[in-house]
């Protein structure tokens, strides 16, 4: 059977990962390259590096570090951040990622995903989805945690979640896999960082409209909050980042627990 | 295209020196042909026929040249696809056809692989270890003495061939950690055994 992924994310800036697990063999917290290295050995079932600067002068260095990467561990990895044309897709797949992923290009110039899917097929290409839930317009509720289910939806918000746009989540999803993307990795804003548990109906909703695999993010606290996207959210992978870089849990304890509760992962 | 990269640099790393090339007659000359592939069927046999490669291959394969296919590199070795128009290389009798079953399509991620007969090219690979997998479709062999390895999606598909110096798999070894290390390290073993043949050294 497919094994549900646990997919664990590195910030990196300047060449650095924002928050490297720590304590762990005497392992350099801030090297993407080292860092991936042990999230391979304690089970990772691939990686994700998100530049969050992204700026001009630190897209070469984000491609030495693919290039590290790819030569180093031997699972799959996407990266994500700024990457706005064809020719960055290019350019990052070629210094050795597997995958990429688009969040803002996505919205502002959707054509990037069918030329994307296109030239280099639906595999690599991940959609990124930052959402965050609105009140539906003829409804004021201040309470969203209490409104019925069917008065939510979610607004897709751009810029690594610093423009609101008027896009529907849902809507976006389903258009973006009919563009081409062959992943989507959907984060919960109002989870993101709350460490609360990701946003399970947003995910079970996304994943009920489109074919293609769910990655939830956003939220992750516990365990339990993975064991409940993989399955009431019906995701098919999860990512998370503080859980594994506070070092509160190794990769392979969070597989060996999910494991326990029934879920088929890869041990 | 796409995973060339990563298959070179897995090769690398089990000490193989890997050429990537589209001549003929380097072909000839190597110890062993990889052949990987992501994308779309009809791309990738337009691909090999406008390089010239089709038939070098298929004589190659005959001659006993160690060959190693993955995703595509599989796909190809069959008669056609309800992927695409193009013939296959036609080496296997047999198509590849669509996963039809409600799950999610492509499969991607992980999935358990085990082995049909004892294969040379998966020693010391547990049976039913893990490998990574991007596909939408599988190969379905009219002579399924060749099936190697099979894996469970919805139902049971097979998931790598073997015959002679062939093995082709639909997972991606590259990107498949130690388990897929392990599968390539034998390979090159296999390439090391089988020396190019005489008749390229008198050419």
């Amino acid at each position: 059977m497919l094994a549900k992924r646990i997919i664990p994310c590195l910030d990196v800036t300047d060449g650095r990962v924002v928050k490297g697990i720590k304590y762990v063999n005497h392992v350099d917290a801030g090297d993407p390259v080292e860092q991936a290295a042990e999230y391979d050995r304690q089970g990772a079932d691939e990686l994700v590096f998100l530049d969050i600067t992204a700026s001009l002068e630190h897209r070469q260095i984000m491609l030495d570090i693919v290039g590290r990467v790819a030569e180093t561990i031997f699972i799959p990895f996407t990266v994500g951040g700024g990457i706005r044309s064809i020719d960055d897709i290019r350019q990052v797949l070629l210094a050795g990622a597997d995958k990429i992923s688009v969040m803002t290009a996505g919205i502002l110039s959707p054509d990037i995903i069918n030329e994307g899917a296109q030239r280099f097929g639906s595999q690599c290409i991940v959609c990124a989805i930052d959402a965050q839930r609105v009140p539906r317009k003829d409804r004021d509720d201040s309470d969203l945690a209490l409104a019925p289910e069917e008065d939510i939806q979610w607004k897709v918000w751009t810029h690594g979640g610093h423009e609101p746009t008027d896009v529907d989540a849902l809507d976006w999803a389903v258009e973006a896999t009919e563009r081409g993307a062959g992943e989507l990795l959907v984060t919960s804003m109002d989870a993101d960082g709350t460490r609360a548990g990701y946003d399970i109906e947003l995910l079970r909703r996304i994943s009920e409209r489109v074919t293609v695999p769910v990655i939830a993010s956003g939220g992750a606290g516990n365990v339990e909050h993975m064991y409940q996207a993989l399955t009431a959210g019906k995701a098919d992978a999860v990512l998370a980042a503080s859980i594994f870089h506070f070092g509160e849990y190794t990769v392979g304890q969070v597989k060996q627990e999910l494991a326990d509760r029934g879920v088929t992962v890869r041990l | 295209m796409g995973n060339l990269g990563s298959v070179e640099k897995a090769l690398q790393y089990v000490g193989c020196a890997p050429v990537i090339t589209s001549s003929p007659r380097q072909l000839e000359e190597a110890s062993g042909i990889v052949l990987p592939g992501v994308g779309a069927f009809d791309d990738c046999m337009q691909g090999l026929r406008d390089r010239g490669l089709l038939n070098p291959l298929r004589e190659l394969i005959a001659g006993g040249k160690p060959y190693l296919g993955i995703c595509l590199g599989l796909q190809m070795l069959f008669e056609r696809s309800q992927e695409g128009q193009e013939s296959g290389l036609g080496i296997f009798p047999g198509q590849v056809v669509r996963f039809d079953h409600e799950l999610k399509i492509p499969q991607i991620g992980w999935n358990q692989v085990w082995p049909n007969q004892p294969v040379p090219h998966l020693a010391g690979i547990n049976p039913g270890s893990w490998f990574y997998f991007v596909h939408s479709y599988y190969v379905q062999p009219a002579d399924k003495s060749i099936v190697a390895t099979t894996t469970e999606y919805g139902y049971e598909f097979c998931s790598a061939v073997h015959q002679d110096n062939v093995f082709a798999c639909q997972f991606h070894p590259e990107k498949s950690q130690s388990a897929g290390l392990k599968l390539l390290e034998n390979f090159k073993q296999l390439t090391e055994a089988s020396p190019p043949s005489e008749r390229d050294e008198r050419e």
